[in-house]
């Protein structure tokens, strides 16, 4: 079974790099050397892996895994960039706050917050679900706006830096910010993506409610009528706890990275994350090889342009190539056992 | 007088199942046609490839002697071929003018569309308001829509798809008087149903299919309605075991008082001032037309669907089986053992805490297998590998291993065979006789007079309790009729 | 607040509007056939480089005409992907905006060298319609646009009549309502999808030329900046109607020029609230706060 599914990801990937290829080609660059660049920007050496690419990581990974919480019950939630930066509003402003603090107990009371906030951020659109049935992809997607406007707001004003120079706010305070290894950019947050991880695993494959939830996704009607689901109930829990997540995610970065806030603090994390999930179907420790490898692709693309004079932007272009690839090696792999049921 | 349809040797293939086996057809000009068979033969199968929407593995169509490729509903209409579906095929938010329209192929300014559908109304002797959304139609008229549709299209040849099913026995005679009247508009129609006195009364021929192959075929009053009847169930020697019933019934478990309960969905009806009741031991069957309140009626009692207003106590646990087991009861990419799992919940003997032992859920599974006869290679199959008759036998199965006090059935034996079906009489009244309270609806009101120790009737959302020995037309007649004083 | 400074507001708003209107257009087509397509953003941002690009060689006209085929067949590939394989629409619909955000921000970096030097590219000038500029506050606004603005307004009536008044608009009506039904009537359900989102993502790619030719002025990575995905919303905030959805872009676009407005006046209210008011409204309208809006039935479905 696993290596039927991966087999579709491998092929993905190296349809992308072919695309990248052809492309590089075409624009008058060798590829060995734009490739081998590449190469070299995400693993050419412990510092690249350690700083580039993991710490890129952990963010997409626990978004990947928000998502696919979300999706197992059917549910898309495409506003986990919202919430990601809700998590990081609420980060900030406690991080701010916690000067003084044990280092375990601030940074604790950190991430709490931001998992608080995301849950917040995606209340709405679960409301209207539940109360209205209105679509979460569309309420979803009007919130990252709305989040988007917000964060602009608060670092020009209410969370601004004393200095009121930059649209960033302060540091946040040294005990809330998550250990790194020293001589890299590397944080404690990988464990917490790793542990996360491991939980949201065994919860789906041993606990009722784990089952109850791929149930939801898979045959909703059923579910309600013989499984006694409340599949309502299921959907809006479902998409809370991945509200949270993201959330969470944009405490970790803010708690691990930035130790601060200012605008694009995600560079797309949120949409990126829709494929990390999407491509590991859905399974949390295949989450974190998709995210380990988009992140990889993301770093590799800073070597291609730092190295070979190509766009980093580009890799936007392969990670679109992968995702298509995989969706449509799935939608005929259903059309081949599509009998009548 | 020459043949205006011919099919020759169709094959049809489902995956593994095979539904047709070199099936020919033959409808004359100017005909009724009835096609005979019992749910599953292959009917609907045989006519949906006629009108384009299913594509036969091999065989052949000819339209007035002409060999034509019929690659989908177009394809037939342009060769004047048009089908009354037994479903609701019209665009629910649309009108039903626009729905003809769209079918027909008419101008979609509304001035014109609105009188030519009021004069195809007033022609036909079937009039419709062209405003009218489809989705709020009363079930009558969404079936009306359904013909004026197929007439539209100036079909010369058409296509009736089980068309009394949802209409009332009234109701159904007008229609058939209709369709008898196309003859001499110059159509032929073909009539499917599983129902031979509405076969032999309305045809000119009759055709009987069974498990995909032609049986025999000729003029409607030239066999006796018992070798029909023998020719479609194919073993004119078996007759289904009656279970022996056990003595009276015992304790009270489903109690109703003056019961309303909302309709649910389109096609349903709302459910009033319901008194009635069912105890242990007993089956006891729902007559009714469909859209009157039995749905609502057996749900509320399932659990599925709350009051609105009156008392309802129902002893836990219940137990249901829903009528569309594809979508109500089964997850078709899920095991036999998960589906298992799903359909107890927290009560699965396997369930610790928050924890969920899948050994032994796939023991149960594979011991439900063998004592319920359900033919699957393992726990581990996926439920749509299933033939429906298994994944009946499991959902029952399911349904019983919660050890119920009350098991609710809806059509519980919709699309099995004969052989499949007198098994799930067997296991309902085998429940009853442990003690469990059963209550049933089925359409075919043969089947519950059959199965059923009392019968209630429902009709515009009131419950008629009728008495012991009541006979098969004062049930029917119940069903239709406000008798004044009672109920 | 003087007459001046409003007239020169309300003609920002109209201006700001147009692409967002001509967007929201296209995707009313694609979701009234039952299709959410994320990948008008992309396609937005791809016929916005079109029409630079086509606009430096041969005039804004030529320009338009690049925007109108880029969009029309990055529409076509999700339709392909979407509707003919069966592939999720979301993710769909948002890989192609992905892959569409790397490839313009890669072309335009090898043709035009990076750096972000603005570029400068013949545009559409202003084009007063004589006489009705001369109302009150309104002409100026309404009439003192350029063509493609004037493109927008005639595609909003064409559009209502194609959808409600012809025979094609019923069927792609009936395939975003009911696929079965819509089969069953002889529609072809996913050759008629796939039209639809042709002609959307040729909306889409004016949208993306308007923004460059008769907005901005210039091409910047990433310019489109979310702008696909606002007419997602104006769509809902106008309940799939021609008409609503053009009141509904003029909303938002007034919201976005209300930006400009604050720098000339000093309020203590940040800008950033009033940004976020459509979408604070678009969701109130979801709720039935204001006034039932009824989604395509098919819509979401997959």
């Amino acid at each position: 079974m696993r290596a039927e599914r991966s087999l579709p990801l491998i092929s993905a990937v190296a349809a992308g790099i072919a695309v990248l290829a052809v492309t590089l080609v075409a624009t008058g660059h060798d590829p060995i050397v734009a490739l081998g660049a590449m190469w070299r920007g995400a693993f050419g050496s412990w510092d690249t892996i350690l700083s580039a690419v993991l710490p890129r990581s952990i963010p997409l990974i626990v978004i990947g895994l928000g998502i696919g919480l979300a999706f197992r019950t059917g549910a898309l939630n495409i506003g986990a960039e919202g919430q990601f930066y809700a998590g990081a509003i609420a980060a900030t402003w406690a991080g701010l706050h916690l000067n003084g603090w044990p280092g375990p107990l601030a940074i604790a009371a950190l991430l709490i917050t931001s998992i608080l906030a995301g849950v917040l951020w995606v209340a709405v659109p679960v409301l209207l679900r539940v109360r209205f049935g209105v679509l979460e992809v569309i309420s979803t997607l009007l919130l990252n706006f709305v989040a988007d406007a917000l964060v602009s707001w608060m670092v020009q004003g209410p969370l601004q830096e004393t200095k009121r120079i930059y649209p960033q706010s302060d540091q946040i305070a040294a005990s809330a910010r998550l250990p790194q290894v020293p001589g890299t950019r590397l944080h404690l947050g990988v464990l917490l993506a790793i542990s996360l991880a491991v939980a949201l695993w065994l919860i789906y494959r041993r606990t009722l409610w784990g089952f109850q939830l791929r149930a939801t996704g898979a045959g909703p009607l059923a579910a309600r009528i013989a499984g006694r689901i409340d599949t309502k109930q299921m959907i809006a829990t479902a998409l809370l706890l991945s509200g949270g997540i993201a959330g969470l995610a944009g405490g970790i970065e803010v708690s691990g990275v930035s130790y601060a806030l200012f605008q694009n603090l995600s560079p797309g994390y949120g949409f990126t994350g829709i494929a990390v999930a999407l491509l590991a179907r859905l399974d949390p420790l295949g989450t974190i090889a998709t995210g380990l490898l988009f992140a990889a692709l993301e770093a590799g693309a800073g070597g291609l342009q730092r190295e070979a004079g190509v766009p980093a932007v580009l890799v936007y272009l392969i990670e679109a190539v992968i995702i298509i690839v995989v969706l449509l090696s799935d939608a005929f792999a259903r059309r081949r056992s599509d009998g009548r049921f | 007088m020459a043949p205006v349809l011919e099919l020759r040797g169709i094959i049809k293939h489902f995956g593994p199942v095979q539904a047709l086996r070199g099936a020919d057809f033959i409808l004359e000009e100017g005909e009724i046609h009835a096609l005979l068979g019992e749910n599953g033969a292959g009917k609907s199968t045989l006519m949906g490839i006629a009108f384009g929407l299913i594509r036969p593995d091999a065989g052949q169509i000819l339209v007035r002697g002409n060999p034509q490729q019929i690659r989908g509903p177009l394809d037939a209409r342009q060769l004047g071929i048009g089908m009354v579906h037994q479903h609701f095929t019209s665009v629910p938010a649309l009108t039903a003018a626009d729905n003809i329209g769209l079918t027909a192929g008419w101008s979609v300014s509304p001035g014109p569309l609105y009188r030519r559908v009021r004069d195809l109304g007033e022609q036909t002797g079937l009039p419709i308001d062209p405003a009218a959304r489809a989705e709020d139609l009363p079930a009558v008229l969404k079936q009306r829509l359904e013909v004026l549709k197929a007439l539209a299209t100036d079909a010369r040849i058409l296509l009736l798809d089980e068309p009394s099913s949802v209409l009332s026995p009234a109701e159904a005679e007008s229609l058939l008087t209709r369709i008898q009247g196309f003859r001499s508009r110059g159509m032929s129609a073909v009539l499917i149903t599983h129902r031979l006195d509405e076969a032999t009364r309305v045809a000119d021929r009759v055709t009987v299919l069974r498990r995909g192959e032609v049986v025999h075929t000729g003029q409607a009053n030239a066999e006796p309605p018992a070798r029909l009847a023998a020719l479609m169930i194919g073993d004119p020697g078996w007759a289904p075991q009656r279970a022996s019933r056990s003595a009276s019934a015992g304790e009270v478990r489903v109690r109703a008082q003056e019961l309303a309960v909302e309709r649910s969905g389109p096609s349903g009806a709302p459910l009033r001032e319901a008194t009635f009741g069912a105890r242990s031991g007993e089956v006891v069957g729902i007559a009714a037309v469909e859209g009157n309140g039995q749905r609502e009626l057996l749900r509320a009692v399932a659990g599925l669907l709350r009051p609105s207003q009156g008392k309802l106590e129902v002893s836990a646990p219940v137990s249901f089986v829903p009528e569309d087991r594809t979508s109500e009861a089964l997850i078709g990419e899920f095991t036999l053992a998960e589906n298992l799992a799903m359909s107890q919940g927290q009560s699965g003997a396997w369930v610790r805490g928050p924890w969920l032992d899948w050994g032994a859920v796939e023991r149960r599974t594979l011991e439900l297998l063998g004592e319920f006869s359900v033919r699957a290679p393992g726990p581990k199959t996926p439920a749509m590998a299933l033939s429906g008759g298994n994944q009946q036998r499991m959902v029952l199965a399911a349904a019983l291993e919660r050890h119920p006090m009350v098991l609710v059935a809806e059509n519980p034996t919709r699309g099995l065979d004969i052989k499949a079906t007198a098994e799930i009489h067997a296991r309902l009244r085998e429940a009853a006789n442990q003690g469990v309270a059963v209550l049933f609806h089925s359409s075919d009101l043969d089947e519950v007079v059959e199965l059923a120790d009392r019968v209630l009737v429902v009709r515009k959302g009131r419950v008629i309790e009728l008495p012991h020995g009541a006979t098969r037309q004062e049930i029917g007649a119940r069903m239709l009729v406000e008798v004044p004083g009672a109920g | 607040m003087d007459a001046d400074l409003l007239v020169s507001f309300l003609t920002s708003a109209v201006r700001v509007a147009t692409p967002l209107l001509l967007a929201a257009l296209g995707e009313t087509l694609a979701e009234r056939g039952g299709v959410i397509n994320l990948g008008i953003e992309g396609a937005m941002l791809a016929g916005a480089l079109a029409a630079a690009i086509g606009s430096t060689a041969g005039g804004p006209w030529a320009g338009t005409l690049a925007a109108v085929t880029t969009g029309a067949m990055l529409s076509l590939g999700f339709g392909l992907i979407a509707v003919a394989a069966g592939a999720n629409q979301i993710i769909s619909g948002t890989a192609i905006t992905l892959g569409a955000v790397g490839a313009t921000g890669a072309i335009y970096r090898e043709v035009y060298g990076s750096a972000g030097v603005g570029l400068s590219l013949p545009t559409f000038p202003v084009l007063p319609i004589a006489g009705l500029d001369r109302i009150p506050l309104l002409g100026p606004a309404l009439f003192e646009q350029s063509i493609l603005t004037y493109l927008g307004y005639a595609a909003v009536p064409a559009l209502w009549f194609l959808l409600f008044r012809t025979r094609w608009g019923l069927a792609l009506r009936a395939a975003g309502e009911s696929v079965e039904a819509a089969t069953a009537a002889g529609v072809r359900v996913k050759r008629i999808r796939i039209v639809a989102l042709v002609l959307g993502g040729m909306f889409a790619g004016i949208a993306g030329a308007s923004l460059v030719l008769a907005q901005v002025g210039t091409f910047a990575e990433k310019m489109t900046a979310g702008r696909g995905f606002m007419a997602v919303a104006i769509v809902v905030l106008g309940g799939w109607r021609p008409g609503r959805v053009a009141g509904a872009a003029l909303f938002f676009g007034a919201a976005m020029a209300l930006q400009f407005l604050f720098q000339s006046i000093v309020l203590n209210l940040p800008y950033q609230l009033f940004l976020m008011l459509p979408y604070l409204l678009t969701l109130l309208v979801l709720a039935g706060g204001v006034g039932r809006v009824r989604a395509p039935a098919e819509l979401g479905r997959e």
